[in-house]
């Protein structure tokens, strides 16, 4: 790019690039300004925010009054809180028990999505509404059919079939609380892993089943040879990120039950809220929700090692 | 302390307002005053005024108030911008303005706000003196919430205050035998268990409930003669008496219909709605909602208030829900700021707004009982003589930023709630509370 001036009877004055032109062909100023935008925002929208979480962590900040340094205080207060232990408990299983239950369901229902259907297309939208549905409309339906009262549950089998005689109280005891909501994490999250999946295994080409069949391969073999180690590496991505939505679920828990009975089922996520906001210590929630760092981090560790254990199944060496 | 849900309240809509009309011209005459000078407060040249409230609880809540507001621009000429935010943005709004000093003049938000920001609100003795000496003194729990603790400071104009009484339904508790609520922890316990064997039973919240269930809980704690902190914040819940008030609570919620541990603070609405129970807590709301829907009014015709028993304590063990006025000290016109809580507040104004409210909103001043609205429904008479409670949110503490934390964070109800499922003894849960209550008092 070049400045011209346009003067009477000269033929094409070879002159200096202004500086704005030459400030746009130094490679180092565009590498910065193309980069300002990207860096800019992650460091306003992500760096500060989760770095102000984490400086919250270590003070004792209250809404309404700025705080002081106390170091591990809050820590060490969590440490001997029965109620936080309790909510480390239950993320974890909460996690681990609706991420089995959404991979064991989700790779079954891909499985049969990858044959011939009739109305393939219909099933998969279909199939994708518990994932499109925003969450907290989905924690008011279950919140209702949870409902110690009017449970459709409970009035199905109670005044229809007339299995039982008494309505079932699914929020009211710790442990039916919390499979209550692992069901309806489950139901939810099915969606995205069998979609993901789907895609996976589309991806396998069918020449392998038949190179398979002319060795004779049963179902299960081909299922454990072919497509297990070439779904590996989608299973891997999807099975991140699964994980760490379901460790840092909210609404389904805040909208049902609130935390409750008697906090069996506060998440991490949950209790730093109530902490935080409603109960107005800051500092504290933030050191929850600080905690919750070590876990995430332990979740895309994960993956990462399992991605590189498929280039070794594959032959290639690590790098 | 949300007693009722603004759904419901909102359901009323403009035939509340309609019906609402009528009374508030006649009831006027009525409120008794004493003749007294106004304080000289000459409101400042060119002053406009920024005020927030949460939203409204019934429409002529809104509209009256908007009403009042129009008028005072009339009479003195001073705009005034009134903002009506979510009951739950109040509170982190008045906290930001108190730490920014910008923003409203003049907040009229819950009953803690103003002894938090007590430093940075303007003293409104003055004012509120002139209104107790006018209109038959401060009720108890207006004085409480008004003054700045231990001293004869007003930091706030109390507006009006919701109590979450007993609501029951006075045929089935005939059936029981009984007239009316007793007023003995036993007979209640006899009244419910009896309530219970005729398929009726009792219900109230034991779930994470910020209002139906800290109201409850605090009622059985208070009432055997409890208390989270003495007078000078230490915790004092590990005591005999709240290990015999869990004891009392547990047999009380063998009497309950089953699932009240996950109740939120609309489910007792619903279950006494469907004539699922006979007996729960609620402010008036319920009752409306009831009476202005042909399919339910049957059940409203039935339905009586009445206060839960008293057991040990000697006036009603509840800690209502109060609306506290404060002006900030940032404010540019001080004097337009005071002129306006006491406009808002003399009959002319209040009384029409009292009444519009239906006894959502009671009256902290004394005089305003002789409203019309407390005999327009001879029902929502308990609700009257909400502001006579003499207990409060934090009781015997002091009120501070810990008391909201320790309601907020559901620390008492949670020790209620182990003990009624059994997830601990009461001793146990005694403990436990007493743990969490020293942390948030430490601080």
């Amino acid at each position: 790019m070049s400045v011209t001036t346009a003067t009477p009877g000269w033929a094409r004055p070879r002159t200096r690039p202004g500086w704005l032109a030459r400030l746009f062909d130094s490679k180092p100023f565009l590498i910065v300004a193309c980069l300002f935008p990207a860096v800019g925002l992650l460091l306003v929208f992500l760096t500060y925010p989760l770095g102000l979480g984490v400086w919250l962590a270590f003070t004792d900040t209250q809404i309404g009054r700025s705080g002081v340094w106390v170091g591990l205080e809050n820590f060490q207060d969590l440490f001997e809180d029965r109620v936080f232990w309790s909510a480390v408990f239950y993320s974890v299983f909460y996690t681990a028990a609706a991420t089995a239950l959404k991979f064991g369901l989700g790779l079954w229902l891909a499985l049969l999505l990858n044959h011939h259907v009739p109305f393939k297309s219909i099933i998969r939208a279909i199939i994708l509404l518990p994932w499109i549905v925003p969450t907290v409309l989905s924690a008011i339906a279950f919140w209702w059919i949870y409902d110690a009262q009017f449970s459709i549950i409970s009035y199905v089998l109670v005044d229809v079939l007339g299995w039982r005689d008494t309505y079932i109280d699914f929020l009211g005891t710790p442990w039916a609380a919390r499979w209550s909501l692992i069901v309806a994490n489950v139901w939810r999250g099915i969606p995205f892993v069998a979609i993901s999946l789907l895609a996976g295994l589309q991806t396998i080409s069918p020449s392998l089943y038949e190179a398979a069949l002319l060795d004779g391969a049963s179902p299960w073999q081909r299922f454990r040879h072919v497509t297990a180690p070439l779904l590996m590496p989608i299973l891997a991505v999807v099975l991140t990120f699964s994980v760490l939505f379901t460790f840092t679920d909210f609404q389904l828990v805040y909208a049902i039950t609130r935390g409750g009975p008697v906090n069996s089922t506060h998440l991490m996520a949950t209790l730093a809220f109530q902490r935080g906001i409603p109960g107005g210590h800051l500092g504290e929630g933030a050191a929850i929700a600080v905690s919750m760092i070590p876990f995430l981090i332990f979740a895309t560790l994960f993956s990462y090692f399992a991605l590189a254990r498929r280039k070794w199944q594959q032959g290639e060496s690590n790098d | 302390m949300t007693h009722t849900t603004r759904r419901d309240a909102l359901a009323l809509g403009a035939g509340a307002l309609a019906a609402a009309a009528l009374p508030a011209r006649r009831g006027q005459a009525a409120i008794p005053v004493a003749n007294v000078q106004p304080p000289r407060q000459p409101v400042e040249q060119g002053a406009s005024l920024r005020v927030l409230r949460p939203t409204k609880f019934v429409d002529p809540d809104e509209v009256i108030f908007r009403e009042n507001t129009r008028r005072f621009t009339e009479t003195t000429g001073v705009q005034v911008r009134v903002d009506f935010a979510g009951w739950e943005d109040v509170r982190p709004q008045t906290a930001v303005a108190a730490n920014t000093g910008a923003g409203p003049d003049v907040v009229v938000g819950w009953r803690d706000d103003p002894h938090l920001y007590a430093e940075k609100t303007l003293d409104l003795s003055e004012v509120a003196n002139y209104l107790g000496q006018k209109y038959g003194g401060w009720m108890p729990l207006a004085e409480r919430y008004g003054r700045k603790q231990g001293t004869a400071t007003w930091i706030a104009i109390p507006v009006g205050a919701s109590r979450g009484p007993c609501v029951y339904r006075g045929s089935w508790v005939k059936e029981a035998g009984y007239d009316t609520i007793p007023k003995e922890h036993d007979r209640f316990l006899d009244l419910c268990r009896k309530l219970k064997a005729k398929n009726h039973p009792p219900g109230f919240a034991l779930g994470n409930a910020v209002g139906d269930a800290n109201s409850f809980c605090n009622w059985a704690l208070w009432s055997h003669g409890g208390f989270t902190v003495d007078e000078e914040g230490k915790p004092g819940i590990n005591s005999p008496q709240t290990v015999e008030a869990l004891k009392y609570a547990k047999e009380l919620y063998g009497t309950f219909i089953q699932g009240t541990v996950s109740w939120g603070d609309i489910s007792n609405n619903r279950a006494y709605t469907a004539g699922d129970i006979s007996l729960t807590s609620n402010g008036v709301s319920l009752y409306f909602s009831l009476k202005n829907d042909p399919a339910t009014a049957a059940i409203a015709a039935d339905t009586e208030h009445a206060l839960m028993p008293l057991g040990r304590a000697t006036s009603p063990p509840e800690a209502p829900l109060l609306l506290n006025a404060m002006v900030f000290r940032h404010t540019r016109y001080p004097n337009a700021a005071k002129e306006y809580l006491r406009f808002m507040m003399e009959a002319e104004q209040y009384d029409r707004w009292l009444t519009g409210c239906l006894g959502y909103w009671a009256h902290p001043l004394r005089a305003y009982g002789e409203s019309a609205v407390w005999t327009s429904d001879p029902k929502i008479a308990v609700y009257r003589d909400t502001c006579e409670s003499r207990f409060w949110d934090g009781y015997k503490g002091p009120i501070s930023a810990a008391s909201g934390a320790v309601t907020a964070d559901y620390v008492v109800v949670q020790m209620f709630a182990a003990v009624a499922t059994g997830q601990a003894t009461p001793e146990e849960a005694a403990r436990e509370a007493e743990r969490r209550i020293r942390r948030y008092y430490r601080r």
